[in-house]
């Protein structure tokens, strides 16, 4: 026989588990290989967030000059007493609940009347896509134009069918629902796919005893597929309304939070408070708030998701 | 009713497309108009006058490295957190999506500013990276859970150590998942604004921040605007067409079990 180890390494590449020398590496592996993405998201995440926790304790301000103090809560009181903040806090959810109910209802009903094999499927597809893929500082630019009192379309339109125009984005009564139609439009075909994806996924059981049981269409649809349709419901009210209350980039782009600060929610505040006053310490509280609001309810809607699936 | 369904979503890219070759007479004419002479001029003003070349240049080295390094740090970490079911990991990482990016970018504005590093492609990468991180992670994890562990352990007992069976033979058989995760981190990171916007400047300004500061340069010059939207909508809706089936797959995963 030859010899199969030299030096106590094995010679040939041939081995079997009895004789295996692992490396270091190897042997580590559950450790080593996620360890360069956990360092990265520790130094990038988690120490910024600490600090922005621990910034919310003090009154710095870049521009005032003086140093940073530890002040304890008296930024969340500064805070709390702007009525600034609270409008954008009552707009942040005013703006999610808004978008999201709608884009719940619509994105299932356009899902149920796509669920169902047709010539140019993947074409409508891709098409569901592009409002979810369009960056949406073009997009919020493309609909400031549709908006336009004087020159867009849709005043024209409305004043074509005898309605009376609006100022849409430019008022501050219809600065919100104008906004909100814009994320309505991005964001519906996103729960479409979901749930055209969870539609995909039900089994065909419940349906065929139905049927048997001589359900109408109606009661099929509310005591068959909306039940089992839950968990994904809930996953994509999860993913959507998250994204709604940080929504940023459609608002600033849109409107600045404007007119005045009439479309101002949280994030926008925080950020004008950060980047155009400085005002650090009390933007980590409006911050702090924003992470609570959002973690808040990503819990809740978990649970209750949880609730659906047993 | 598939017409009602399409017409609304399309209607504002094909209006965007229209515009932007129209002149800004023909923009703002009223009623507004379907039917005009189409001109060049406002591609012109984008690309010769604007320089928006290199603004794309500038979005594509950061996406670009953004999602290249994403993976290299997030397809490892993926395969530990299928493997060996590393759920608090999974979490601590996805949390980042959840977060608000302006509680990171606020003390990021303060550390880049104080090391130099504002306006610098690193920090707008590691920025993006904080997008496109958690996304491959979590289009990838549950792909290399659907994937049989017996590949894995027939390539070890062949004599190969797990890091090669991993590099050699998993993820060659993940294409699918990989171009998901690839697609889908690639468009978010391009359509980033918010960190362009505060930790960029003149030198490394990406699209997103080009297109928005037209509105205020060119004072609603619209067809040069719409010209520009055209521009930085083009690749994310270029690379939606020929991989929907992927972009599909990474939305809906994780929102629909199996």
């Amino acid at each position: 026989m030859w010899p199969t180890e030299l030096f106590g390494r094995p010679l040939l590449p041939t081995r079997s588990f009895s004789m295996i020398r692992q490396s270091f590496f190897e042997r580590n592996l559950r450790y080593l290989f996620p360890l360069p993405a956990l360092i990265f998201v520790v130094v990038l995440m988690v120490f910024p967030v600490c600090y922005t926790f621990f910034l919310s304790f003090t009154d710095w301000s870049l521009t005032s000059g003086k140093p940073l103090n530890v002040v304890g809560l008296k930024s969340y009181f500064d805070v709390l007493k702007e009525p600034r903040f609270l409008e954008a806090l009552g707009r942040t959810f005013y703006f999610t609940f808004g978008a999201v109910i709608v884009e719940m209802i619509l994105g299932i009903t356009i899902a149920l009347i796509l669920n169902r094999a047709f010539a140019g499927k993947g074409v409508v597809k891709t098409l569901l896509l592009l409002p979810l893929v369009a960056t949406p500082v073009a997009i919020g630019i493309v609909w400031n134009l549709f908006y336009d009192p004087t020159i867009g379309i849709l005043n024209y339109v409305l004043s074509v069918m005898g309605l009376p125009q609006s100022g849409w984005v430019s008022e501050t009564k219809s600065v919100m629902p104008s906004l909100i139609l814009v994320d309505i439009w991005q964001w519906t075909p996103m729960i479409t796919i979901i749930v055209l994806a969870g539609l995909a996924g039900l089994s065909s059981e419940p349906y065929e005893s139905a049927k048997v049981d001589g359900a109408n269409a109606r009661q099929v649809l509310f005591k068959i597929t909306l039940p089992m349709l839950m968990p994904t419901i809930l996953t994509a009210v999860i993913l959507r309304a998250i994204d709604a209350l940080k929504t940023y980039d459609i608002i600033y782009a849109m409107t600045g939070g404007g007119p005045g600060y009439s479309s101002e929610n949280l994030n926008i505040l925080a950020f004008k408070y950060s980047f155009e006053y400085f005002r650090m310490g009390q933007s980590a509280v409006m911050l702090v708030f924003l992470f609570i609001v959002v973690m808040g309810f990503s819990l809740g809607v978990m649970r209750l998701r949880r609730a659906f699936e047993l | 009713m598939l017409v009602l369904i399409i017409i609304p979503i399309l209607f504002p890219f094909v209006w965007m497309l229209m515009s932007s070759f129209k002149t800004q007479v023909d923009i703002i004419s009223w009623p507004p108009k379907f039917v005009f002479t189409p001109v060049m001029q406002n591609y012109n003003r984008v690309f010769v006058e604007q320089n928006f070349l290199r603004y794309m240049k500038n979005s594509v080295v950061v996406s670009v490295v953004s999602v290249v390094l994403s993976l290299i740090l997030g397809l490892p970490a993926a395969y530990t957190i299928a493997r060996y079911k590393q759920q608090k990991l999974s979490m601590f990482i996805l949390i980042a999506r959840l977060m608000p990016g302006i509680s990171f970018l606020m003390p990021w504005y303060i550390v880049f500013s104080r090391l130099h590093l504002m306006d610098s492609y690193v920090a707008l990468i590691l920025s993006h990276m904080l997008i496109c991180l958690p996304l491959v992670v979590w289009v990838m994890a549950p792909y290399f859970d659907s994937v049989p562990r017996e590949l894995e352990e027939a390539a070890m007992v062949d004599g190969l150590t797990q890091q090669k069976a991993f590099f050699f033979i998993l993820i060659p058989l993940s294409g699918p998942g990989v171009v998901t995760a690839t697609t889908l981190s690639f468009i978010f990171s391009w359509n980033n604004f918010m960190f362009s916007q505060v930790l960029s400047q003149q030198k490394t300004r990406t699209l997103p921040i080009a297109v928005y500061n037209f509105l205020s340069y060119v004072e609603v010059d619209w067809g040069a605007v719409m010209a520009a939207a055209v521009v930085i909508m083009a690749p994310a809706i270029l690379l939606t067409m020929f991989f929907q089936k992927y972009v599909v797959k990474g939305l809906t995963m994780g929102a629909v079990k199996g």
